[in-house]
């Protein structure tokens, strides 16, 4: 599993990663403007209190005059031009957002799922990914749900971000004209794993795309194989292990077949039918210790099929 | 004219009741009770100080080591879950039990009814009730400190916190109560300074310090309650699962988002309006000069409360809000942004053909000038909605609201301990030390905060207890900072503990400020004023001269009014 620091956006410029989709230039752009808007009046101002402190400091022979001053000129140009600065950011800012809230009425169309702590992305074929695959200079819609906490993807080195609300379907849309692979984040804070749970934003040629997409919809045919690639896919890698440490729910290493305390003090051991059962009816049963954690699992009724089901049994018997 | 201290003004520390017919505020009477039962709104002040500071200390030792964890990209000390826990509470203490009260109770309910040449607030007993009710709050705060879990983040969004395991409801009933702690010091003050002003001040002839306060005082009445509802609602759900904001009940998240925001907004005002009160206060009394453009001050002062009840949306431009929805919001986010800007001219112009002197209180406030005009700027950039698609919920907003937050109401608020110092305690301080903190801090704020600005434009999302290895420099800086930042922070309390056991004695005007607080004795007696002080210009420096004998300001020979107590 590649540590999650290891991955990185190399900035491209001093303020950001690289323009990686259609936005980005719009959004450097305008962030440029305004930077270069805020440093004139941040100039003057510093330099005017710089000017001002020196040039009227308390010191002998000097006696500055205590009445209020006031001018008229001034007032008005200090508020009139700020003003005019202000409508042109905000009439500005409207403009970059309506191409980034307008789809394009073709797009190619992902369904993302977010949950704790882990991405999925189902494609139109219903394939099944961990990373965000796309092809290049084409756009593409994403449909963003939540399984549990709000989330929100966040694509750098697109400029793009929406928040994924559980109970509704949030849309996102983007281009993409740079091959490479960017960070995609969480960036609504939603518990333990959140600054982890992370994934790559693949953008590929359209040949590349369609080669990957086909071996992406096979799951693999040995039963293990496929077992481990929904054990990746489906959510469970979030909170189970399979080298034996701990993260949110049991290591699944060297569990099958051992017999387990409950936290209802029976004695159970970890057969087929304890399996079926925690992915359909997790919150029917705990571990020992981990009856407040089992609040967090969410069923699999109706998501996995029983082909599904035999497969990840399969997979996580063979993990000695 | 200089604030040189000559042989002849030292005076000793010590002084006995024989000496002093009135004693003052803070030994007229003594005991425990005398100060837990008090009813004088100096005393209640005082107390309020004490346990506003203790809590930003307790804040701040939180950001240290949240800081510390955030040195290498990895997990340090701290587990993902112990991070979590590190930055909603540092983010809930420094808010709720440090920066709202700050100003209002500490410095406001010593200042109002000085200000005002009056006895005592309207409701002294309401100013009590208030004290103690920021007290119960804190205890649950703590309760939800040393209990395990609380990991929501200081927003406490849903469904997060419906679901999580930790004590959502303690802290959330520390909220509530906190939220009455601030209703009545507000209600007492909008009552006071209604009602209290002597003959002669009119609203255009108070402080500004006091437009400010009233201006606070507004938004503390008409926005605190929707918090306390909206804290009852979140534990009514928690308890009861009712389906308000959980959508697995059929609520509605974002619902949440609006009701917390719509105080939470507006109470960044409650923050930042008294801290522009204090610097009006010490930009012209430290330059010896009238305000610049003294009404655009006190309008702006109230544009801001009320605009600031309009613009709560734009905390959420990336939910899911309709597009409308959001251009409206964006538009009038940009209104706010003009009377504040008007302010900062206004003070910097206070200096022009003044005679600027750069003692403690204006090095701090020269700071807030820098810090505020930077904080403000770059929140250009938030509410302008393409950009805050990128920026949102990374450290660019962090770096925002920390400037605005930290250099701007903490900053005043050390200005305003500095510059009120000698009349709440009666001594004054090391000069030098004064502005050697107020220099560390400065540094120390900026090495903090400006890499972060830079992250967040490269991505670095926020709340994050582990980070991709390309902000692993940025980060450094930034941790590096808040050490320095720290370390100027305990030299300024060094600076005025010391000054307790070792100071002089302080004037009863050792700035030459023109407000009614300058006409008592430091420290005053705990009636104030024995007769209602003469009221007129509080900016009119003309009258004062330095009088090296006493170590501070007095009214020339030729205009001494009888109505000041010397």
């Amino acid at each position: 599993m590649i540590q999650p620091w290891l991955l990185a956006d190399e900035p491209a410029s001093f303020w950001f990663p690289e323009q990686a989709s259609t936005f980005a230039s719009e959004v450097d752009w305008f962030f440029h403007a305004i930077l270069w808007i805020c440093i004139v009046f941040f100039v003057l101002i510093v330099a005017g209190m710089v000017y001002f402190v020196w040039k009227f400091r308390q010191r002998p022979g000097y006696q500055g005059s205590p009445e209020a001053l006031h001018n008229n000129a001034l007032e008005i140009t200090w508020t009139v031009i700020p003003t005019l600065i202000a409508v042109w950011i905000f009439v500005r800012g409207v403009y970059g957002y309506l191409d980034m809230m307008s789809p394009p009425t073709e797009t190619y169309d992902i369904e993302v799922k977010a949950t704790q702590w882990n991405w999925s992305f189902k494609y139109p074929n219903g394939a099944l990914s961990n990373d965000l695959h796309v092809p290049i200079n084409k756009p593409v819609k994403l449909i963003m749900r939540s399984e549990d906490v709000i989330h929100s993807l966040f694509i750098p080195a697109f400029r793009c971000k929406t928040d994924i609300v559980p109970g509704r379907l949030n849309i996102m849309w983007f281009q993409a004209i740079k091959e490479g692979s960017f960070d995609l984040y969480c960036t609504e804070y939603c518990g333990t794993k959140h600054s982890v749970m992370q994934a790559l934003t693949v953008v590929q040629s359209q040949e590349q795309f369609d080669a990957w997409l086909a071996e992406a919809s096979k799951p693999p045919e040995d039963p293990i194989e496929w077992g481990k690639w929904l054990y990746e896919r489906q959510g469970c890698k979030g909170c189970h292990s399979i080298d034996g440490s701990l993260v949110v729910g049991p290591s699944f290493k060297g569990s099958f077949g051992t017999s387990m305390e409950m936290s209802n003090g029976e004695k159970v051991t970890m057969d087929e039918q304890y399996i079926r059962n925690s992915i359909l009816n997790p919150q029917t049963q705990a571990r020992v210790n981990f009856a407040a954690k089992i609040n967090q699992m969410n069923s699999y009724a109706g998501k996995l099929k029983e082909e599904e089901i035999s497969a990840l049994t399969a997979f996580i018997k063979s993990l000695k | 004219m200089s604030a040189v201290v000559t042989p002849g003004s030292v005076q000793t520390a010590e002084h006995s009741q024989s000496h002093r017919p009135d004693p003052n505020y803070l030994t007229h009477t003594k005991g425990f009770l005398s100060w837990a039962l008090t009813l004088d709104h100096k005393r209640i002040g005082l107390m309020y100080l004490v346990g506003i500071l203790t809590s930003f200390l307790l804040g701040g030792i939180l950001a240290l080591l949240l800081r510390a964890e955030l040195f290498f990209p990895g997990e340090q000390m701290f587990s993902n879950d112990g991070y979590n826990q590190l930055f909603t509470l540092h983010g809930a203490v420094m808010v709720f039990l440090f920066i709202i009260p700050s100003v209002p109770a500490a410095l406001g309910n010593f200042l109002v009814p000085v200000m005002l040449g009056a006895k005592d607030v309207a409701f002294p007993r309401l100013n009590l009730s208030s004290f103690y009710l920021w007290l119960a709050g804190t205890a649950f705060f703590l309760v939800a400190l040393f209990s395990t879990g609380l990991d929501t983040g200081w927003t406490f969004y849903t469904p997060y916190s419906t679901l999580t395991q930790g004590p959502v409801v303690a802290a959330t009933m520390g909220v509530f109560i906190l939220g009455f702690s601030s209703i009545f010091t507000g209600l007492n003050f909008i009552v006071t300074i209604n009602t209290m002003r002597p003959p002669g001040m009119t609203w255009f002839r108070m402080p500004l310090f006091l437009w400010a306060t009233y201006s606070t005082s507004i938004i503390q009445v008409l926005a605190t309650p929707v918090l306390g509802i909206t804290v009852l609602l979140l534990a009514a759900e928690r308890v009861l699962k009712i389906g308000i904001f959980d959508p697995a009940y059929n609520g509605d998240p974002v619902a949440f988002q609006h009701f917390f925001w719509f105080y939470s907004h507006p109470a960044v005002y409650i923050m930042i309006l008294p801290a522009m009160g204090i610097i009006s206060e010490l930009m012209s009394v430290h330059s010896h000069k009238a305000i610049f453009g003294y009404r655009m001050i006190a309008f702006s002062s109230v544009a801001i409360a009320l605009f600031g009840f309009l613009v709560w949306g734009h905390h959420m431009f990336t939910s899911g809000m309709a597009e409308v929805t959001t251009i409206i919001f964006s538009a009038l986010t940009f209104t706010v942004s003009i009377p504040s800007a008007i302010k900062v001219f206004n003070w910097l112009f206070t200096m022009y053909q003044g005679t600027v002197s750069l003692v403690t209180p204006m090095c701090y406030a020269l700071a807030f000038l820098f810090l505020f005009t930077i904080g403000g700027l770059t929140g250009l950039f938030l509410g302008s909605l393409s950009t805050d698609r990128h920026l949102h919920d990374t450290y660019f907003v962090v770096a925002h609201f920390h400037y605005v937050m930290m250099g701007g109401t903490l900053i005043a608020f050390l200005g305003g301990l500095f510059h009120w110092w000698p009349k709440m305690i009666g001594k004054m301080y090391n000069e030098l030390g004064g502005q050697i903190s107020a220099l560390v801090v400065f540094i120390g704020f900026n090495l903090t905060f400006l890499p972060q600005f830079v992250m967040g434009s490269r991505g670095m999302p926020r709340r994050y207890a582990q980070y991709d290895k390309e902000f692993e420099f940025l980060h450094q800086m930034s941790t590096v900072g808040a050490f320095v930042l720290g370390m100027g922070l305990f030299i300024a309390a060094g600076v005025l503990l010391s000054s307790l056991f070792r100071g002089r004695k302080a004037p009863a005007n050792p700035w030459g400020g023109d407000t009614l607080e300058w006409h008592c004795e430091s420290p005053p007696p705990f009636y104030n004023f024995l007769r209602p002080p003469v009221v007129k210009d509080p900016y009119d420096y003309s009258r004062l001269v330095y009088d090296n004998r006493v170590g501070g300001y007095v009214e020339r020979p030729e205009d001494r009014a009888s109505g000041s107590h010397k």
